[in-house]
């Protein structure tokens, strides 16, 4: 009852004196505002990251890491085998805590032409069909290589759409989507036949913006002023750039067409760039690492050339960076809402000794301390509260100038989370900015009260 | 036992060294239902006595009780619960709150009473015709005439029930013919069978109780009749003189 009367009391007081109530809320409001904002920038990242992750091939992919042998086994640097088909094999048969292994045999001084065009690549890559699970890659078109390709290293290819894009035109240049299966290409001069293209990859907030650009009329799409390069920190961007811009041909083509014949050095030279592997069973990661790591320590003879890379580590490193940008952010913010909080204890001073009279006056008619107490508690927490909610509203618009100014793949996402900490902490400091003068309301003596002019 | 009850009762300030006795050594006894006036000149300490007979206040020295409850002994929170069920205060400056309407003003004392909304609202409208305001519930105090404020304060004061009601000055501010009509208003409650205190420095207004307590230099003067008052003022008129 007394509770309900305070709150509308407590609006009523902040009806009449408007543009102090809203200097005064206003630093709750910049101080949630921030917090949302900070929270949902944040956010934002976290998803990009994520994304690109998942883009990398996701977090049960463990990399085989070349590293130079340990000290102790320096006499036999010379030795060190590196990664072959020899441990591909032994892993194979011999690790069933291994899902997945997929050797891979890039080619880095390639060029990729098609009649006077030529394309960047992220990776020229011979590899087995179990990549396409390995790094999470949807075929659209054509098919993927098959036994007799691998066999007869047939110059066959699997491309993605930005290797398509720059020899065969983009589809919004071109009109129309080309699929340029069947269709050949020179990878160092020698022709390969397409036989299959993967879909385009691309992070949400890209997917959203063509869905976007798509329903605007043809013409207006263009409007927009010179194109900017986008991607934050290039790492969203970045990785699914890198995924679109894939060309894998079967690995036996890469070594009897480029590999074999040595780079540039006239040795042939079999050892493979990576050997990616996939756990059957994430909970058993590390067991499974160190069956991985006893098997090729045996074909290595002991060598330890090789170390294991899991995306645990980028996903602690991920965690990391988001705790420390949350702290960081979280504290910032945090400060605008305590001098929000001073700037509500101020008001709700001088409040209190403009209204001696009328506390004085409640006093009289039977009010207790603690009724005034209470009251001016309430009126400081529902200045804060309402302050924070404007301030949720101003996040909106805060996120969305954010956006404006700076376009990035990781686009700030608000979150219910940060909403409800941000108000549930703004109206904390509005309760304890009302402390100390709701006592000092609370002890006026109603005489002194009934007599102050 | 009287209603109320003062033995020995001193009220001593301090200010600057100097000893101030602002109620020095008062016994008084009032009954429930009495019509009484307490008059003196300012600084008499008759605001002072008031100040502890409504509870708002406590002695320095000496025992007050108030129907039952030793007020010296009180807590703030219970004098504050004293004042708001047994006693009703009208003041001088009527002392409404600005910012409320008039019904919500004489629901303020039942809100601290815990008195439900539906409930308070039907007491505020019954104390509001008793004062025959019924007509102004919706009026900010600024939009009243002296009169019609000082009889929403009356309203407010009747709302609890209490058994006492406080009036200090309250003809005050008002002219002679406003000041009659809320005069005959205390009468009224009196004659109803409630106990009217009324504080003032005007014998005329005194005039109107059966029973005046005068007080001089913190001290109780002397109980005059009421029937001896208007000769009182005759005799006085006379010595004074040209």
């Amino acid at each position: 009852m007394i509770i309900v009367n305070s709150i509308a009391v407590g609006l009523k007081e902040i009806w009449a004196h408007k543009v102090r109530s809203l200097l005064t809320m206003l630093g709750i409001i910049l101080g949630v505002a921030s917090l949302v904002g900070m929270a949902a920038i944040i956010k934002g990242m976290e998803n990009g990251m994520k994304e690109a992750m998942i883009a990398m091939g996701g977090v049960d992919k463990v990399l085989t890491q070349n590293q130079s042998v340990p000290a102790w086994q320096d006499h036999l640097a010379d030795q060190a085998p590196g990664k072959t088909m020899v441990d591909v094999m032994a892993l194979k048969s011999s690790a069933p805590l291994l899902r997945l292994v997929s050797p891979e045999m890039a080619l880095d001084d390639v060029t990729l032409s098609r009649g006077d065009k030529r394309a960047d690549y992220s990776e020229c890559v011979g590899v087995w069909p179990a990549v396409l699970e390995m790094n999470l890659h949807t075929l659209e078109h054509g098919r993927f290589f098959n036994d007799l390709d691998e066999e007869l290293a047939r110059p066959v290819c699997v491309i993605g759409t930005g290797i398509r894009d720059e020899l065969w035109g983009k589809p919004s240049e071109t009109g129309r989507e080309v699929i340029p299966v069947g269709d050949t290409l020179l990878i160092s001069g020698q022709p390969f036949v397409v036989v299959g293209m993967f879909q385009e990859y691309m992070g949400e907030q890209e997917s959203k913006e063509r869905a976007r650009a798509a329903a605007q009329p043809p013409g207006a799409r263009d409007a927009g002023g010179p194109k900017r390069q986008k991607g934050w920190g290039r790492r969203g961007g970045w990785a699914f750039w890198r995924k679109n811009h894939t060309i894998y041909m079967p690995l036996n083509t890469a070594w009897i067409r480029f590999r074999s014949a040595g780079r540039g050095d006239g040795i042939p030279d079999p050892r493979l760039t990576d050997i990616d592997i996939k756990v059957a069973d994430f909970n058993r990661l590390e067991d499974a690492i160190q069956q991985a790591r006893n098997v090729m320590l045996l074909t290595h003879q002991g060598i330890e050339d090789f170390t294991f890379e899991t995306q645990e580590n980028q996903i602690e490193n991920i965690n990391k960076q988001i705790k420390n940008a949350r702290l960081s952010g979280g504290f910032i913010a945090g400060i605008s809402l305590l001098v929000g909080g001073i700037g509500i204890m101020n008001i709700m001073l001088a409040s209190i000794n403009e209204r001696v009279r009328e506390i004085g006056i409640c006093k009289a008619v039977g009010a207790t301390g603690f009724n005034i107490f209470l009251q001016i508690l309430i009126e400081s927490a529902v200045l804060a509260v309402i302050g924070g909610f404007m301030g949720l509203v101003v996040s909106e618009l805060f996120v969305d100038l954010i956006g404006v100014l700076t376009p990035s793949q990781n686009t700030p996402v608000i979150t219910r989370n940060a909403e409800l900490v941000a108000v549930a902490f703004s109206a904390m400091v509005g309760v304890v900015a009302g402390i100390i003068p709701a006592i000092k309301a609370a002890r006026f003596s109603p005489i002194e009260a009934l007599r102050y002019e | 036992m009287a209603l109320l009850e003062l033995r020995n009762v001193s009220k001593i300030y301090h200010l600057g060294g100097e000893e101030i006795r602002a109620l020095d050594d008062v016994s008084l006894d009032i009954d429930g239902g009495e019509f009484v006036s307490i008059i003196g000149p300012s600084g008499s300490g008759k605001s002072t006595l008031m100040h502890i007979l409504g509870c708002l206040d406590t002695p320095t020295c000496g025992t007050v009780t108030l129907d039952g409850i030793e007020v010296q002994r009180a807590t703030a929170t219970q004098l504050a619960q004293v004042r708001n069920r047994k006693i009703g205060f009208v003041f001088q400056f009527f002392n409404l709150l600005p910012k409320l309407n008039v019904v919500q003003n004489v629901e303020l004392p039942m809100i601290y009473a815990g008195v439900s909304g539906r409930q308070r609202r039907e007491q505020a409208l019954h104390a509001l015709e008793l004062v025959e305001l019924g007509n102004r519930l919706k009026n900010r105090p600024s939009q009243l005439s002296g009169g019609q404020q000082q009889r929403v304060a009356i309203a407010r004061a009747l709302v609890n029930n209490p058994r006492i009601i406080f009036a200090d000055e309250p003809t005050g501010n008002l002219d002679t013919h406003t000041g009659e009509v809320i005069l005959a208003l205390f009468r009224k409650l009196s004659q109803e069978g409630r106990t009217v205190i009324l504080v003032t420095h005007n014998p005329e207004i005194a005039a109107v109780t059966p029973r005046r307590i005068e007080i001089r230099n913190g001290k109780i003067a002397e109980k005059v009749d009421a029937r001896l008052a208007g000769l009182d003022r005759v005799s006085a008129a006379a010595t004074a003189g040209p």
